[in-house]
């Protein structure tokens, strides 16, 4: 399996003051692949992940998206490279209904200025119905056509979760992250997300990087996993390579002291 | 002569070409096919199961979601001399392979990824499945290609195959005749494992031609359908009348958009089992308590006139000139903006059957001025056994004969009929074609009933649950459920009392209409089993078994089968779980082995009941849930004494 390098960070360093939220780290994801970090709480997963995205600026370090170097730039101009995310404590629009929240998805793809936009007729039309006919192929995929007039407040979480997902694959970027997809969930919930990131990965062929709590769930369904505690990167392998590395092990049950 | 579907096919595609025969919501679009575009693809289909190595007698079964592909699947197994056999999409693997094994299945044509997966499983250890088709195919990319295949490549090999040798699809049609087996529909069973119900062209064509005819279905219906393919009820209204008159199905965009494309759809004949009609009240009804007061006021008002002049109206008898006024007032008002919330704008007549419908919410929905009237219809008849015409439409009975049916009722009050639609046999089970079907002709259907006074029959229970309490009173189960069933907040009801001291109920609460009253109530909850065990919940649920024993104290017959003792069940009743059947009704010899422990609870001094169950989550795994459950007496109204 030879797949180019998507995105590579190098050496990142990230503090707040004193305190160190990542040392260097350095990793890199595949395309075409599911990349998992994981780590116990506090380990810098989140961290990493605005790191990525942008949101935060790493003291040192490097990050490489697409073969080219990423300076520092504002998280919307990152997105526009192509690179998408959702969010530990959901981010929707909550008065809005889902097919708006997932068009809103779309606006980085739009090209009308304000005045087509406003006039309404000709290139603005044209450009809506293709949007709009995108974002229905994506309602479809994630099986939310019974709420696509709902506004996304009523909603209940996990389907919030696949609302923000729906927004998240509404832009079309190279890279997706995902920030816990499947926090809160059941278990029913939790396989049908998952069902939906492979079916993503695969029907797309979008890369994805995700952040997990829940470890079974992580093993099954990513390619490669690295490993986070205390900013530190602890392993950086397949699902089988980390769940038998012994410092994994102990970073996740414990060590008993002597 | 049209003797078969695909004879009825070529004809319709002659007849009425530029006419929708299907449609189909994608990507938020009605999309439809015409008859001769659904012909052309029928007959790519059918040539591509040719190259497949599908011949006659070969069974092809068809598992998903109603799709047009789906149903093409039907006509085109049909057209090579072939049988379709309809499986339930949301049976589990156990209950699939049953089906698949027994009917000899060698070819299969399933909807999505879900259905194959299963398929799959089964195929483990079965040699006779040769062939997989789906429909969609998200998620199969990466399965091995042996013996499954795209939907789309199986028409294009046809298409193929049809221009090489264009007069062989034909022949094939041509060699079908009415008597051919047309189709083998499972029924689901409230005992024992399914049994295959054999019918032929004739059986399906004649039965639906009639009933057509009775209530004046032309190619301008417009009809959704989102029962399941594999139920009797489905195959007639959704295919057999379809491809006799020519009419429109439109299958929804999912199973939870229903609701939705009804409205868009707004059918002119609708077929839908009491649950349904009872689901849609309890939406009404929840949405009326949240409306603002002067709206509540309103429907208030306009429903009472409903009540008193609506179905005198509907049945054309006489009505003053001012309930005639304020009646059109209502219309105005509140029917028919209700109607078109509900999608009942254009129906001109709708259908009932399944199970008895409670009279409350059959005359809530008749008021309105919406023509549902009760059939009453077994698979072995191919549905219709007897209707209520119009005009003749009363809440307790379920009609008159259909055409050509002959009823009768035995020495022991079981009804029985003979009719062109009358099964074949079970499929490989001559015990059980024996044990229904006489050499005559004659059907048992295991149901007590009788001819009233108008000649029309009238169905008390199953003939095998009706029973008597210790002390003698008659006691007819699903007469007491059905009573309690009305009530919004309760979703279903076992009643209890055969050979006992007296009769208790375990209810289920309906987590819509309870869950709602809880939102507004500030009662907070986590789950199902949380809002059940509830002690306001309990309160509720005793003044509605207040008032049914109040109804049943005023009834001669049953007064003595008043509810004695109720609880509030832990869990919903689930298929999954063997506690229903796939069409929902309740499997009371399971329910009572189940749940011994609280029925034994219900019959002594315990005032409450420490419970394990068992439950199946939808992807087959068990687990268990436990919980104390209260028990809750009542005391019994004195019986009405009779007048004079």
């Amino acid at each position: 399996m030879s797949r180019d390098v998507l995105l590579e960070v190098k050496n990142i360093s990230l503090s707040f003051g004193g305190v160190k939220a990542l040392r260097d780290i350095s990793f890199d994801i595949l395309e075409g692949e599911i990349r998992a970090i994981i780590g116990p709480n506090g380990a810098g997963k989140s961290s990493m992940l605005n790191v990525i995205n942008g949101f935060y600026h790493p003291q040192e370090g490097e990050v490489w998206f697409d073969g080219r170097l990423r300076g520092p730039m504002p998280s919307h101009e990152v997105a526009r490279l192509g690179i998408a995310r959702t969010f530990q404590n959901i981010a929707l629009f909550k008065g809005m209904s889902t097919l708006d929240n997932l068009m809103s998805g779309r606006l980085i793809n739009m090209k009308c200025n304000m005045f087509w936009q406003g006039l309404w007729r000709g290139p603005a039309e044209r450009e809506e119905m293709e949007h709009r006919e995108k974002v229905e192929e994506i309602i479809d995929f994630l099986k939310i056509q019974s709420i696509r007039k709902t506004p996304v407040g009523r909603l209940p979480y996990g389907l919030q979760k696949r609302v923000e997902l729906g927004r998240a694959l509404a832009a079309e970027s190279k890279l997706l992250l995902l920030d816990e997809p499947m926090a809160g969930m059941n278990l029913e919930e939790k396989e049908d997300m998952c069902r939906f990131i492979l079916d993503v990965n695969d029907e797309f062929g979008t890369t994805i990087a995700l952040i997990e709590h829940d470890m079974g769930v992580v093993m099954d369904i990513s390619h490669r996993v690295v490993v986070l505690d205390y900013g530190k990167k602890l392993a950086d392998g397949t699902p089988d390579e980390v769940r038998s590395d012994q410092r994994v092990i102990d970073a996740y049950l414990g060590v008993a002291h002597e | 002569m049209h003797d078969t579907f695909p004879k009825y096919l070529l004809w319709n595609a002659e007849r009425f070409p530029e006419r929708p025969a299907i449609r189909e919501k994608d990507l938020g679009i009605w999309q439809a096919w015409t008859w001769k575009e659904m012909k052309d693809e029928i007959v790519a289909l059918a040539s591509g199961l040719a190259t497949l190595g599908f011949r006659r007698g070969d069974k092809l079964a068809i598992i998903g979601a109603n799709r047009p592909r789906l149903y093409w699947g039907m006509a085109a197994a049909q057209c090579l001399g072939g049988i379709p056999v309809p499986i339930y999409a949301d049976s589990v693997v156990a209950e699939m392979r049953y089906v698949l094994e027994h009917a000899g299945v060698g070819f299969v044509l399933a909807e999505d990824q879900e259905q194959v997966d299963k398929i799959m499983e089964i195929q483990a250890d079965n040699e006779t499945i040769r062939h997989v088709i789906y429909d969609d195919s998200r998620g199969l990319r990466d399965y091995p290609h042996n013996g499954l295949h795209d939907f789309q490549e199986i028409q294009a090999a046809g298409r193929e195959h049809a221009g090489r040798n264009p007069e062989f699809l034909p022949g094939e049609i041509n060699q079908g005749s009415g008597s051919d087996v047309g189709i083998f529909l499972y029924t689901s069973g409230t005992t024992g494992n399914p049994k295959g119900v054999v019918l032929t062209n004739d059986n399906v064509l004649i039965t639906s031609k009639n009933s057509a005819r009775q209530d004046n279905l032309t190619e301008r219906e417009e009809v959704l359908s989102y029962l399941p393919l594999a139920w009797v009820g489905d195959h007639i209204f959704s295919y057999g009348q379809a491809y006799v008159t020519g009419f429109c199905i439109n299958c929804p965009e999912s199973d939870t958009t229903v609701a939705n494309d009804l409205r868009e759809i707004g059918p002119t004949f609708y077929f839908a089992p009491p649950r349904i009609f009872e689901n849609l009240l309890t939406t009404v009804m929840i949405r009326i308590e949240d409306a603002g007061a002067v709206k509540r006021n309103l429907f208030q008002t306009f429903m009472a006139v409903a009540k008193k002049t609506g179905i005198a109206i509907l049945n054309g008898d006489p009505v003053p000139l001012r309930d005639r006024l304020m009646y059109k007032i209502g219309e105005v008002l509140i029917y028919g903006p209700l109607k078109n919330t509900m999608g009942f704008s254009r129906i001109r007549v709708a259908y009932t059957a399944g199970e008895a419908i409670g009279p409350e919410i059959f005359d809530f929905f008749r008021s309105l001025g919406i023509n549902i009237k009760q059939l009453y219809g077994q698979t072995e008849a191919a549905v219709f056994v007897t209707a209520q015409p119009d005009g003749e439409v009363y809440a307790d009975t379920v009609g008159v004969p259909s055409p050509e049916v002959e009823v009768r009722i035995t020495d022991d009050g079981e009804v029985i009929y003979r009719s062109p639609g009358v099964f074949q046999c079970y499929y490989r089970n001559e015990e059980a074609t024996r044990e229904t079907k006489n050499a005559q002709g004659w059907v048992m259907t295991g149901d007590a009933g009788y001819f009233d006074g108008n000649g029309h029959l009238k169905i008390i229970d199953r003939a095998k649950d009706v029973g008597k309490l210790q002390d003698g009173a008659l006691f007819a189960p699903k007469y007491i459920e059905n009573k309690l069933k009305f009530f919004p907040q309760i979703q279903e009801v076992v009643a209890f009392g055969a050979n006992r001291e007296y009769v208790s109920v375990m209810v289920n609460i309906d987590l819509d209409a309870v869950g709602n009253w809880a939102e507004r109530n500030n009662l907070p909850y986590a789950s199902y089993q949380e809002l059940a065990g509830h002690s306001s919940v309990y309160d509720m649920i005793l003044k509605n078994i207040i008032q049914v024993n109040q109804d049943l104290a005023a009834d001669q017959a049953l007064s003595g089968s008043q509810i004695r003792k109720f609880l509030i069940l832990h869990k919903e009743l689930d298929a999954d779980d063997g506690e229903l059947t796939r069409t929902r009704k309740v499997r009371r010899r399971i329910i009572a082995d189940k749940y011994r422990e609280l029925i034994d609870a219900l019959y002594s001094d315990a005032e409450s009941c420490h419970v394990v169950t068992e439950v199946t989550f939808e992807d087959g795994r068990k687990g268990t849930i436990e919980a104390d459950l209260r028990i809750v007496q009542t005391t019994p109204f004195a019986p009405l004494k009779k007048a004079g």
